[in-house]
């Protein structure tokens, strides 16, 4: 305990710099978990965390005997699967295209153009979608009239969501996503494109035979790690976009969002805890299988 | 990789490509542009188009004129994103430097302490209950301390800079007689500048774009950031979608062109900045992915 002491005191100053982080590290992390013991109770905001009402397993009862479990579990998979899939492919194709062309100008002017929309907020987007979708005024429905197919009414068609939403994530991620795949594909050795060109090699064998295998292994470490994040819906896209618009819930609805309406809209703490505790458990252990994978395949990816 | 290659079907098939990727990236921003400079009669005459049959600055006119809610969001935004990304910058630099110093016994326990953090966090209704507990309702404050203000994967990033510095600069200062506050602001600092913009801009734009803190902790019309009046203004919209024509008429919403006018000055910002977000925030994307 002398010891602990005498080190706080010889690097004072540097303890005292690093206290505001730990401190509010421990406010908004460690200091909250007790909450999650509400999952366990039916929770009394008079009471707080540790005098309510104790009522064992019944919240996860109530979560998994209803209809929404299922729902928003394989929605939340669903959609991050896919958005993983096509981010990716999109990503890795235009950073191999990128690879092949030499004009600077071009390749600036395309990559500003492609990162713009990483920075908007989905809110902004959720607006640009409206200009498309709109029953009334939207551009899509205005070329279905040109081509004179019927005009959808996009907001209460719950099939079409799913790939809108694969869509616009495609459209907001994949140029910021290509700029990680390119700066892999520049850490390539030039020699071994060298010796290719000397036998002959054409490009589309140079590309698929050099720059594809070896960039294969920084694709399979950041799928990996997004693996590890595959249970957690994206909140800020999914309520940006579809809102409280309950006839798209079927195909749009995931478990941030049915955690957020369980606490803010319906009130009840309880229930909403007990199903963000079963998502940060489900999540951790996806997060340790999927850097206990990259470990064992690539000794150099993994996240710790 | 050899220049001056000749230019063959296949290159032009790459350019057509990337061009159009690009190009569909631009046009809902454009599309948006031009109708918040649309004449109000001729989106309702024609719906939305990329060529406005009549211009007009009317959606600028109204929000700088009429609207004070918008007047106002944009006031709130802009004190919330300048005073929280300083704080934010602030609490992360200070606590890389004791984490990169060697001299620092437990900056290991310290690394595992933040890192814990990144792997498992009890969601979100302990942390909403904490932020009701501290008071952190309905106030300016509760649009700057939860959530945003500190960041682990920032401080590794900074941290990860710091240890590439020399380590002589620090054991010379020590020679010199300087303590560790003065080396950190002093030496360690000014040299972190590149880092420190990159994590300026990390959280000025998480600021900038932040509506999540609003939705959860704040009620009063008065403290919504300009995100918030945005989405808030939405769910309306989409209400009405789902209702029959006829009953739309009940409800007056701003015009096409002043909604739309709105999210363009919400971009506002991030398109004068976009320069230094470009370079700053792909250079610590490809650093913070390559390196973990």
């Amino acid at each position: 305990m002398s010891k602990l002491f005498r080190e706080l005191a010889r690097n004072r100053y540097s303890y005292l710099l690093v206290l505001p982080a730990v401190v509010y590290v421990f406010l908004f992390s460690y200091a909250t978990y007790p909450y999650l013991l509400i999952a366990f109770q039916r929770f009394n905001y008079q009471k707080g965390p540790f005098r309510s009402e104790w009522i064992g397993l019944e919240n996860f009862r109530f979560f998994f005997q209803s209809n929404d479990a299922a729902r928003v579990v394989s929605n939340t998979l669903l959609l991050n699967l896919l958005f993983m899939i096509f981010v990716t492919l999109f990503a890795v194709a235009l950073a191999l295209l990128f690879n092949e062309i030499r004009s600077r100008l071009f390749i600036r002017f395309a990559q500003t153009t492609m990162i713009f929309p990483s920075f908007l907020s989905w809110i902004i987007v959720s607006y640009m979608m409206y200009s498309l979708f709109t029953t009334d005024y939207g551009i899509i429905n205005q070329a279905l009239d040109w081509l004179g197919a019927e005009p959808v009414n996009w907001y209460s068609t719950a099939g079409a969501w799913p790939a809108i939403l694969v869509g616009m994530k495609v459209w907001k991620d994949a140029g910021m996503s290509s700029i990680i795949y390119l700066a892999a594909i520049a850490g390539i050795d030039g020699a071994l494109y060298e010796s290719a060109d000397i036998d002959g090699a054409t490009r589309w064998q140079k590309m698929t035979r050099i720059t594809l295998p070896l960039l294969a292994p920084t694709v399979a470490i950041l799928t990996l790690l997004n693996l590890g994040k595959i249970f957690y819906g994206d909140f800020g896209m999914i309520y940006a976009i579809i809102g409280d618009n309950g006839v798209l819930y079927p195909t749009t609805d995931v478990i941030d969002t049915y955690v957020y309406r369980a606490l803010r809209q319906i009130g009840d703490p309880s229930n909403a805890a007990a199903v963000g505790l079963f998502q940060s458990v489900v999540g951790l252990l996806l997060v340790f299988a999927a850097n206990w994978t990259t470990r064992r395949t690539f000794k150099e990816g993994a996240l710790y | 990789m050899p220049a001056g290659r000749r230019f063959t079907i296949g290159t032009l098939f790459i350019y057509v490509a990337l061009a159009l990727f690009a190009l569909i990236c631009l046009l809902p921003m454009l599309l948006t542009l031009a109708v918040s400079l649309s004449d109000e009669d001729s989106i309702i005459a024609h719906g939305y188009s990329l060529w406005p049959e009549r211009w007009s600055l009317d959606g600028y006119r109204t929000i700088f004129v009429n609207s004070a809610l918008i007047f106002r969001g944009y006031f709130v935004s802009i004190v919330v994103t300048a005073a929280g990304t300083l704080l934010a910058v602030l609490i992360t630099a200070l606590a890389a430097y004791p984490l990169a110093n060697p001299k620092v016994k437990y900056r290991n326990v310290l690394s595992l302490y933040f890192f814990i953090t990144m792997l498992f966090n009890g969601g979100l209704v302990p942390w909403y209950l904490m932020c009701v507990k501290l008071g952190l309702t309905n106030n300016l404050l509760s649009l700057i301390v939860p959530m945003l203000m500190f960041n682990a994967f920032n401080l590794f990033l900074v941290r990860n800079f710091m240890e590439g510095l020399p380590a002589e600069l620090r054991e010379s200062a020590y020679i010199d007689g300087a303590n560790d506050l003065r080396i950190a602001f002093r030496i360690y600092m000014p040299l972190c500048v590149p880092v420190l913009a990159t994590i300026t801009l990390f959280y000025a734009l998480a600021y900038w774009n932040d509506w999540f803190n609003a939705i959860m902790l704040v009620d009063d019309k008065k403290l919504y950031p300009l995100q918030y009046i945005l989405f808030q203004l939405r769910s309306h919209i989409q209400m009405l979608e789902m209702l029959p024509n006829g009953a739309r008429t009940e409800y007056t919403l701003p015009a096409e062109s002043v909604k739309m006018a709105t999210v363009i000055i919400t971009i506002g910002p991030i398109v004068f900045l976009y320069p230094y977000l470009q370079r700053y925030f792909t250079k610590g994307l490809v650093i913070g992915a390559v390196k973990g």
